[in-house]
């Protein structure tokens, strides 16, 4: 695919005409992925038109970066109150803590987490400082606090910024049972006063996210993060403290899928042992790459066999059913 | 899939357009007739048929492209015109970083920009067309584009959409212009696009140096009044959509540009009164 091979090889684009530029300019832009095109094409010569458009994409990198940290700043002084640690997860933490994987990157949503227990103070002190529930039905707001990793999604009045609270990095329902308290008690404080994820969790939470979790949607993305984290956290006690803490979390399944494509697509270093296919990967990489010249999601039967795998993964099969039941009646 | 394909650059921007319809891209490629072809789009745009059954019977139009809406209504076939250009507008409104984007209208006169801006049905689209028509160069009716470094203005003269009374009014005065198809019961309305005059396209790459900006009122007894400073920084911080995300960049140039143009509110109840007011202030401030 177009947009693999251009992240993973910036020199290959030297090839490209002018279809096969807009081509690859949609397509990043369908995966969120232009910022990180950018930034990897930065200094190659390429077609002034095209140059005008990846600035215009570094413009609006550095905008999302600002309102993200601006973001979690609003979120600290909101929580000044709470004693605990609020650790910032995704895009805002490699932003926070400057690693590669935030270059050019895409932020939207503001994902914190907290200790469980402390979910009603950190909800009562978002509240007060002027978030609010997005419009839920109750269903929605039950299923969310009885089987979610997360709070329903909040959303501020004024600056209208989501913000997700997450007490741990999977649903309660799913299979694999991560050590949320662990992740919380080895969660480092950066410089500017932010915590962040352990290097090891913070690969294990993007590669849960990605395949224990999610139906692969903006998945390019996710796996360019993992490619980038593992890049950047790579030396020579990193592996095996990757392995045995993967099997600490239950997530060992994903963390050899997570290493394995971004080898695969991104050509990731990673320990030969590691590198062995699986039959099913050819599975993964046909929906990941699932767009075409105009940035249209293609391969709609495989989206839809991800997709009803992800409630799969998400719960077992009788509560599905029930799941399915009352969406179903809702229309 | 069989997909049909249209280029075309109107002022910086250059767009490329498919649809799963033939006539879209035929109206498009009809009305665009004289405008450049860019080689490499800025922006995708997309008219996708809803589903599968939907592009034979009972066409429906889903908007898509590079930048979308998640909620955005389709849009009859019929339509087809006006899913293009709200899709076109939309890649500009969410997109473009390369200038700062004021959501006004804008006609030049010997190097000089008037811009006109306010809320919809103001009448700013209708007296930008008109003065178009009148010795005027017509630059845009949907956004106006500052330059970052030297406040220049850029043109960005589009189709004219006109809607309701405007239509007739504008097929009465422009007796030479060129009109798309007229679009009944859209949500906008009745729409009809005029192409702008020939030197709008022929000067289309032609920037100006703003001189006038003006609050324009429709419905009321003619008037004009002085607008702080402060209220004319706010109020085009809300026409602009991307003044945040530019950022510095973004105050160093709305500011320059309130400090060196004079602003007026004026109120009007016809085309001639409009005319009137708007050369009474354009031979006194600008």
């Amino acid at each position: 695919m177009l947009l693999v091979e251009a992240l993973r090889d910036p020199a290959s684009t030297a090839s490209l005409d002018a279809d096969g530029w807009a081509a690859l300019l949609s397509m990043a832009r369908a995966e969120q992925l232009i910022g990180t095109l950018a930034r990897r094409l930065t200094g190659l010569l390429i077609p002034d038109a095209v140059e005008r458009i990846l600035d215009e994409a570094r413009v609006n990198a550095e905008y999302q970066r600002r309102s993200a940290l601006w973001e979690a700043d609003c979120a600290r002084r909101a929580l000044a109150g709470y004693s605990g640690k609020v650790v910032l997860m995704k895009g805002a933490a490699y932003a926070a803590e400057g690693l590669k994987a935030s270059e050019g990157r895409h932020i939207g949503d503001l994902d914190i987490m907290v200790a469980r227990a402390d979910l009603p103070q950190v909800e009562a002190a978002l509240l007060a400082a002027g978030w609010d529930w997005v419009k839920e039905d109750a269903y929605d707001d039950a299923y969310y606090r009885d089987h979610m990793h997360e709070l329903p999604p909040l959303i501020h009045k004024e600056r209208d910024r989501m913000i997700d609270v997450h007490h741990t990095i999977l649903p309660l329902t799913a299979r694999p049972k991560p050590d949320a308290a662990g992740m919380l008690a080895d969660a480092v404080m950066l410089e500017n006063g932010f915590y962040v994820f352990s290097p090891t969790d913070m690969v294990m939470h993007s590669a849960a996210h990605l395949f224990a979790d999610g139906e692969l949607d903006g998945g390019l993305r996710n796996l360019w993060d993992i490619h980038c984290l593992l890049m950047e956290f790579n030396d020579d006690s990193f592996w095996s403290a990757l392995k045995s803490r993967a099997e600490h979390h239950q997530l060992s399944h994903a963390i050899y899928c997570a290493t394995r494509l971004a080898h695969q697509l991104y050509g990731t270093e990673i320990p030969k042992d590691w590198r062995n296919r699986h039959r099913q990967d050819k599975w993964y990489i046909m929906r990941l790459t699932a767009r075409d010249d105009w940035g249209r999601g293609t391969c709609k039967f495989i989206r839809l066999v991800f997709y009803i795998r992800s409630h799969w993964l998400r719960m077992p099969p009788l509560m599905l059913l029930r799941h399915l039941w009352v969406k179903w009646r809702k229309g | 899939m069989s997909v049909h394909e249209f280029r075309v650059k109107v002022g910086p921007v250059a767009f490329r357009i498919c649809s799963a319809w033939k006539r879209p891209i035929d109206q498009l490629a009809d009305l665009y007739r004289d405008y450049p072809t860019p080689e490499i789009p800025d922006y995708s745009v997309r008219l996708e048929a809803r589903s599968p059954f939907r592009r034979f019977i009972r066409p429906s139009i889903t908007l898509g492209g590079d930048y979308m809406l998640p909620d955005a209504a389709p849009l009859p076939l019929a339509q087809g015109l006006l899913a293009a250009e709200m899709a076109m507008n939309l890649q500009v409104a969410l997109g473009w970083r390369r200038h700062l984007l004021l959501h006004a209208s804008a006609v030049e006169k010997d190097g000089k920009a008037l811009i006109m801006t306010g809320a919809s049905g103001s009448g700013k689209s209708t007296l930008a067309a008109m003065l178009g028509h009148k010795g005027w160069r017509f630059m845009g009716d949907e956004f106006v584009l500052i330059d970052l470094v030297n406040g220049e203005a850029a043109p960005f003269p589009r189709m004219i959409s006109l809607k309701n009374e405007a239509i007739g009014a504008m097929q009465a005065s422009a007796l030479d212009g060129r009109f798309g198809p007229l679009m009944i019961g859209t949500p906008k309305g009745d729409i009809r696009h005029l192409v702008p005059a020939r030197d709008a396209i022929a000067q289309i790459a032609v920037s100006a140096t703003p001189a006038l900006l003006l609050f324009p009122s429709f419905g009321y007894e003619p008037a004009v009044r002085e607008i702080g400073a402060s209220e004319v920084f706010m109020r085009l911080t809300q026409a602009s959509t991307n003044y945040v995300a530019l950022g510095e960049a973004g105050f160093t140039t709305l500011t320059r540009f309130i400090k060196t143009v004079p602003a007026r509110a004026i109120d009007y109840r016809d085309g001639i009164e409009a005319a009137a007011l708007v050369n009474q202030l354009w031979d006194e401030l600008a």
